[in-house]
């Protein structure tokens, strides 16, 4: 069970990747198709009622049909290959998640007691988020390329540094308190994560629509509107940030209490998560000062997201600490 | 994200007075702390100081490592401890953010409620005069619908809602909903206040210690501070305030996966508190034994070697002796100290070159190729390896030294002598080791220990509450939307055609996607007539 749980997890990444090409093949082939058109179009509303003012998101579906014939050939490629792109991005999705269910039986518990099932089972929240987003929002589709990327980018950084072989959880570990911290934060985790992705497209974008044309910008030019974008990195923040508050700042705590006497103990893993925490807070505040610009609160959420990575490779790896369960034993 | 700005303009500009030049500081001052772009910068601020504290080691959570790190940088350390590095959280830098940062929450919080309290007192604002302006705005075609029917719609939908009529016969319903929204935010702040009080009282008034717990009814140990192997008492508790009880491991039972991993751990303790009876309880990892005004934790366990050494004089003397785990299948380290031996019963005197000691491993179960290590943690071929010295063992200068180890200078200075070579001797449970002078050392079996973690926080309660009441606040604050919604008839038009032309006009005081479809169907609603 545990070997074909690693082998679900290869084929994983392998079809995030194949997803990840078709993206990138639309994004290329799409560049004058229905979608593609529909997100380079400037939000016009956006100046009327001021940003963060409600625009309705079917904005970005009423569109005039293509005039002309050839264009209609091409949007049915760019379409074509944008069906097939999120089609394996869903075949990828239920790799993932039997990967993460053998892996589970074989541990005989839920898989969240290492680094290595945490990040998977991290990563398969922020897919589930993403393929949620792109079936309600079309328009965001485009963001495909960039969230595959990620997920495959995790994924394997998981499997080469944090993997671990299937064991039982240690007695610390063993506690309703501790199931109920490590899946609220993973939830939120995957949330957080896959809302980077708007936000660093977010960025982009803005720096397209100010008229910046080098490198990374150019790549705003096929991403939704800069508003809808915008927004989506706001709801999935202000979706997680109540879930990582209850994980980590609550029931993380509660767990701590009965565990070793202490409700927090500054160690590496919560210290990190304090860090996210203010980060994602300061966002938030940040997003709802008016005098502040909202690509200077997205950066706050793209900090956010890199102290996210410290937490789950970069803690385990330099510092260990209490929370460094990934070892066998300790108690 | 307020849209609008609803807040009264500031009244006209007093004509200029001479102030107090310190005055007009101190205010200026706490207007720029309170603002919401200074709360930004200290967050930010907070987040930053606080990554010190996970890349240094620290010496409230890790003393240890704070020794070995003086050790490794002897140059750099000094420095870094002036900065208060190795306390990160307990340094003047770190708690000077924090506490700008809840002078600015004050601040902030005291108007907010204060406007929310007025908002709450005083009816939904009467509608703008144009609708177009607005975010959503629809005009509906003749009804039948009045005042009251609109008002009995909004109102069925939870608006706070007031007509007002006028003398023209035109009238306005305006309607708001959402103020949980503001309660919810405020409450979240305010917790977060609650929380940082909570932390304060709970380093203030609370206190603990740690200790090792040698199973058997002569190793029992009671609540006081000389007994612990360290303990720290916050800084309004006095030693004498510790509550009253005792201890005493019964037993101790571990067991594990094949492979070595620990599966459960389960001590049981015999516990009287203020001096009544004796009860029998059990703990656990996770499951603390939980008494009154105290918690102890199991944080961990191992083996205390029994040793009977037998003296020149055929003195005996028994000791137990905690031998510290250093790795996951309990390979352990300690030394047994014998400094009361070899007494000439004539003269009565203590000779300090014939005090004895013990130094070595214990392995709970050693390998047939015998290896230093051993291979699993539970005892299936127990083992002790020990080296005996003899002479000074140097306890009586005074300096408490570890318990787990020998005192290596008097070994260095020679006052401390090997006995019996360079290898360890080896003692199953039972052998008896004669030492070159016809002195014997019986290693008679272990009993097991418990490390106990025992700890009273009284404000943890306090903490819970304001963490769990924040969160709500913030699910609140999130999740809602202050909006308004207004309606208006317009003059003199219900007069004759026998209805009303009625414009509609609504305005979300927060991002909020659905206010459209909530807008229409109110709307829809108010056309019909009937909610
Ligand atoms: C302990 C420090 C603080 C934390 C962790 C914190 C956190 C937050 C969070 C997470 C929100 C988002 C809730 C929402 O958008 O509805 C928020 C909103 C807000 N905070 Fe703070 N805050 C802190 C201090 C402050 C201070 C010092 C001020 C005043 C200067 C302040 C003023 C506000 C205001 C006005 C909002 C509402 C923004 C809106 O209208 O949406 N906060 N805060």
């Amino acid at each position: 069970m545990a070997e074909l749980s690693n082998h679900l997890m290869a084929l994983t990444v392998v079809a995030y990747l194949l997803a990840m090409v078709c993206y990138a093949g639309e994004y290329a082939f799409g560049k004058r198709s229905h979608v593609g058109r529909a997100a380079a179009r400037p939000a016009v509303k956006k100046q009327l009622v001021g940003a963060g003012a409600p625009v309705s998101d079917t904005v970005d579906a009423e569109l005039p049909p293509p005039p002309d014939d050839t264009r209609v050939k091409e949007d049915k490629w760019g379409n074509i290959i944008a069906r097939l792109a999120v089609a394996i991005n869903g075949v990828g999705l239920l790799l993932h998640f039997g990967a993460l269910l053998t892996r589970s039986i074989a541990a005989g518990r839920p898989p969240w007691g290492n680094m290595y099932e945490y990040i998977l089972a991290a990563t398969f929240v922020a897919s589930v988020i993403w393929m949620a987003v792109v079936l309600r929002r079309p328009a965001v589709r485009h963001l495909g390329l960039f969230a595959t990327l990620g997920l495959v980018l995790l994924l394997g950084l998981d499997g080469m540094v944090a993997y671990t072989p299937v064991g039982p959880l240690v007695p610390a570990l063993n506690s309703y308190w501790f199931y109920i911290h490590v899946s609220t934060i993973i939830l939120a985790s995957g949330i957080f994560l896959i809302g980077a992705v708007p936000a660093a497209m977010f960025l982009v974008r803005n720096g397209w629509d100010e008229g910046k044309r080098s490198f990374p910008y150019s790549l705003g030019r096929h991403v939704g509107s800069a508003a809808t974008l915008e927004r989506l990195t706001f709801r999935l923040h202000a979706f997680a940030f109540p879930l990582f508050t209850f994980g980590a700042l609550i029931a993380g705590p509660i767990w701590a209490e009965a565990s070793w006497g202490r409700y927090w103990n500054w160690d590496p893993k919560e210290v990190w998560a304090f860090i996210s925490w203010v980060v994602y807070a300061a966002y938030l505040h940040a997003r709802s000062t008016p005098s502040v610009k909202r690509n200077v609160a997205t950066w706050l959420a793209i900090l956010g997201f890199g102290t996210m990575l410290m937490n789950l490779f970069g803690v385990n790896l330099f510092f260990g600490g209490l929370h460094s369960y990934a070892n066998a034993g300790g108690m | 994200m307020t849209i609008v700005e609803e807040r009264p303009a500031p009244a006209a500009a007093p004509p200029p007075r001479r102030t107090n030049p310190v005055l007009a500081l101190l205010r200026n001052s706490w207007r720029q702390l309170t603002s919401m772009r200074t709360a930004l910068v200290l967050l930010f601020l907070l987040a930053v100081a606080a990554i010190p504290g996970s890349v240094f080691p620290q010496r409230p959570v890790d003393p240890e490592k704070v020794s070995q790190y003086y050790t490794a940088h002897p140059d750099l350390a000094p420095w870094l401890d002036r900065l208060g590095i190795f306390g990160v959280y307990g340094s003047p830098w770190f708690a000077a953010i924090y506490l700008c940062l809840f002078a600015s929450l004050i601040g902030c919080v005291v108007p907010r409620l204060r406007d929310l309290v007025r908002s709450l007192l005083m009816t939904p604002p009467d509608a703008p005069r144009r609708f177009e302006r607005l975010p959503q705005h629809a005009e509906l075609p003749e009804t039948q619908t009045t005042a009251a029917d609109i008002a009995r719609i909004m109102r069925r939908h939870r608006f706070r809602t007031v007509v007002r009529e006028r003398e023209d016969g035109g009238w306005t319903v305006s309607g708001e909903k959402g103020y949980l929204k503001e309660a919810g935010n405020l409450l979240f702040h305010i917790s977060m206040m609650v929380v940082l009080v909570g932390v304060g009282f709970g380093h203030w008034y609370g206190w603990h210690g740690n200790r090792i717990l040698v199973g058997g009814q002569d190793q029992g140990f009671c609540n006081s501070v000389t007994q612990y192997d360290d303990s720290s008492l916050g800084s309004r508790v006095q030693p004498s305030d510790l509550p009253d009880f005792c201890l005493n491991l019964n037993s101790f039972q571990a067991t594990y996966q094949s492979n070595g991993q620990a599966k459960t751990f389960n001590a049981t303790v015999s516990v009287t508190q203020d001096n009544g009876k004796a009860q029998t309880r059990n703990f656990t990892v996770n499951h603390p034994l939980r008494l009154k005004h105290a918690n102890v934790h199991l944080l961990g366990h191992g083996f205390a070697p029994i040793l009977r050494y037998t003296d020149r004089y055929g003195v005996s003397q028994t000791k137990v002796v905690p031998f510290l785990p250093i790795d996951v299948m309990a390979t352990s380290e300690g030394a047994a100290q014998f400094p009361d031996v070899n007494i000439d019963p004539k003269t009565n005197k203590r000779n300090p070159d014939l005090q004895i000691g013990f130094e070595g491993r214990y392995l709970p179960t050693a390998s047939s190729t015998g290896g230093a290590t051993s291979v699993y943690p539970g005892e299936n071929a127990p083992a002790l390896f020990l080296t005996a010295y003899r002479g000074d063992l140097g306890l009586d200068v005074g300096i408490p030294g570890s318990v787990y180890s020998l005192d290596q200078s008097e070994i260095a200075s020679g006052a401390l002598k090997n006995v019996s070579g360079a290898q360890p001797h080896e003692l199953k449970p039972g052998q008896t080791w004669t030492l070159d002078d016809g002195t014997k050392l019986e290693f008679l079996g272990t009993r097991p220990f418990a490390t106990l973690a025992i700890r009273y926080d009284p404000a943890q309660r306090l903490v819970l509450i304001g963490a769990v009441t924040g969160l709500l606040g913030l699910m609140l604050s999130l999740g809602l939307h202050r909006r308004r919604v207004w309606f208006r008839a317009l003059p003199g038009s219900g007069d004759e055609t026998g209805g009303n032309l009625l414009v509609a006009g609504g305005l979300p005081r927060t991002d909020y996607p659905g206010f459209g479809d909530e807008f229409n169907a109110l709307v829809k609603a108010a056309e019909e007539g009937k909610p």
